[in-house]
C-alpha cells in the first residue's frame, strides 16, 4: 500500500493536560473530567456554546480535534476534505450507563432525549464535523486497545483511493474516571512519516 | 406567574446546559428557538419531558410545542392553565 503520507500534527489530552505536537498547552488539576474540559474550553477560548450539551466522550474528542485542526487552519494547512477515523475501547458506555440510570426506575421514568442522542460513539465525529464543516468520510471502530496497524491501513486506503485529502484519526476513550484522547492528522504533506512504527511511538511516548 | 417565569428560566438554563446564559439575560418574551436562545430540536424534546416531569403535563401532540415553547411567557401561561403538580 502507498505510504507516501505524513503526520501533519498530533494532539493528546490525558491526565489533566493538553499537548500539541509534544508541547504542553494546558494543564490544570481539577476534580472531574467535566471540570477539566470546561477549563480547557475556556483556556482555548473555544466559543461554541453547544459544547456544554455534549457528553464527555464528545467533549473530549471535540476539544482535541479543535486544538489540532485550528492549528492547521492557522497555518493554512487545513483541507476541507478531511475524513475522520476514530477508535476506542469503551464505545459510548459512559453515556450508556447514564441513560440506563434514567430509565431503570419505572415509577420515575423520564428518559432524557439529550442524553440518549449520545448513546453512540460516532456522535463524537458528528460534533467535530459540524464544528469544522466536514462533509467527509467517517468511521468509528471499537478495539480492546490502541490499534496503530488498523488505523494506518484504513487511513492509507482513504487517501490512496482519493476518498479524502487528509484524515483526522486516533483514539478517544472515556470510561468512568479513565479518559484519553490522542488524535493526529495524516496527509500528503508533513514532517513525520506516516508509519505504523511512528504512530505507535507517538502514542506511547505520552507527548 | 412571575415566580414561575423565574423558575422556568432557571430550569431551562440548568436542564439544557446553557452554561453561557444568565437568568437575567432571558427576557419573558424572547424567542426560545431560532434567533433567541438558539434552542434546537433535542432541546424541544427536553422541554416536553420537563413539562411532564415537573408539572405533570403530557403533550398529546408534540406539534403543540411550537406555540407553547415560543417564549418563557407562553410556557408559563400554558403551565399555569394545565399543571397537575
Amino acid at each position: 500500500m502507498n505510504n507516501n503520507n505524513f503526520i501533519q500534527g498530533y494532539c493528546r489530552i490525558k491526565d489533566n493536560t493538553v499537548l500539541k505536537n509534544g508541547e504542553l498547552l494546558f494543564s490544570e488539576d481539577s476534580g472531574t473530567l467535566n471540570e477539566f474540559l470546561k477549563l480547557a474550553y475556556q483556556h482555548f477560548q473555544t466559543d461554541y456554546s453547544k459544547f456544554f450539551k455534549m457528553d464527555r466522550l464528545s467533549k473530549l474528542g471535540f476539544l482535541c480535534a479543535d486544538v489540532l485542526l485550528n492549528n492547521l487552519k492557522e497555518n493554512n494547512l487545513f483541507q476541507e476534505n478531511t475524513a475522520i477515523v476514530l477508535a476506542n475501547k469503551s464505545a459510548s458506555l459512559d453515556t450508556d450507563r447514564k441513560y440506563q440510570k434514567s430509565i431503570e426506575d419505572l415509577d420515575n421514568y423520564f428518559p432524557s432525549p439529550a442524553v440518549f442522542v449520545y448513546t453512540l460513539p460516532n456522535i463524537c465525529m458528528g460534533e467535530i464535523s459540524i464544528r469544522h464543516k466536514l462533509y467527509s468520510e467517517n468511521s468509528f471502530f471499537i478495539f480492546d486497545a490502541f490499534n496503530a496497524d488498523y488505523l494506518w491501513e484504513y487511513t492509507n486506503s482513504l487517501l490512496q483511493n482519493k476518498k479524502a485529502d487528509s484524515v483526522l484519526c486516533g483514539w478517544v476513550d472515556v470510561d468512568e474516571d479513565s479518559y484519553e484522547a490522542f488524535l493526529y492528522v495524516v496527509s500528503a504533506n508533513g514532517n513525520l512519516n506516516h508509519t505504523k512504527e511512528e504512530i505507535t511511538r507517538l502514542y506511547f511516548t505520552n507527548e | 406567574m412571575s415566580e414561575l417565569k423565574q423558575e422556568l428560566k432557571e430550569k431551562i438554563i440548568e436542564q439544557l446546559n446553557l452554561e453561557d446564559v444568565a437568568v437575567d439575560e432571558i427576557q419573558d418574551n424572547d424567542p426560545l428557538f431560532g434567533e433567541g436562545l438558539g434552542l434546537d430540536s433535542i432541546d424541544a424534546l427536553e422541554l416536553i419531558v420537563m413539562l411532564d416531569k415537573d408539572y405533570g403535563i403530557k403533550l398529546a401532540d408534540p406539534k403543540e410545542g411550537r406555540k407553547i415553547f415560543e417564549s418563557v411567557q407562553t410556557m408559563a401561561a400554558y403551565i399555569e392553565a394545565n399543571r397537575s403538580r
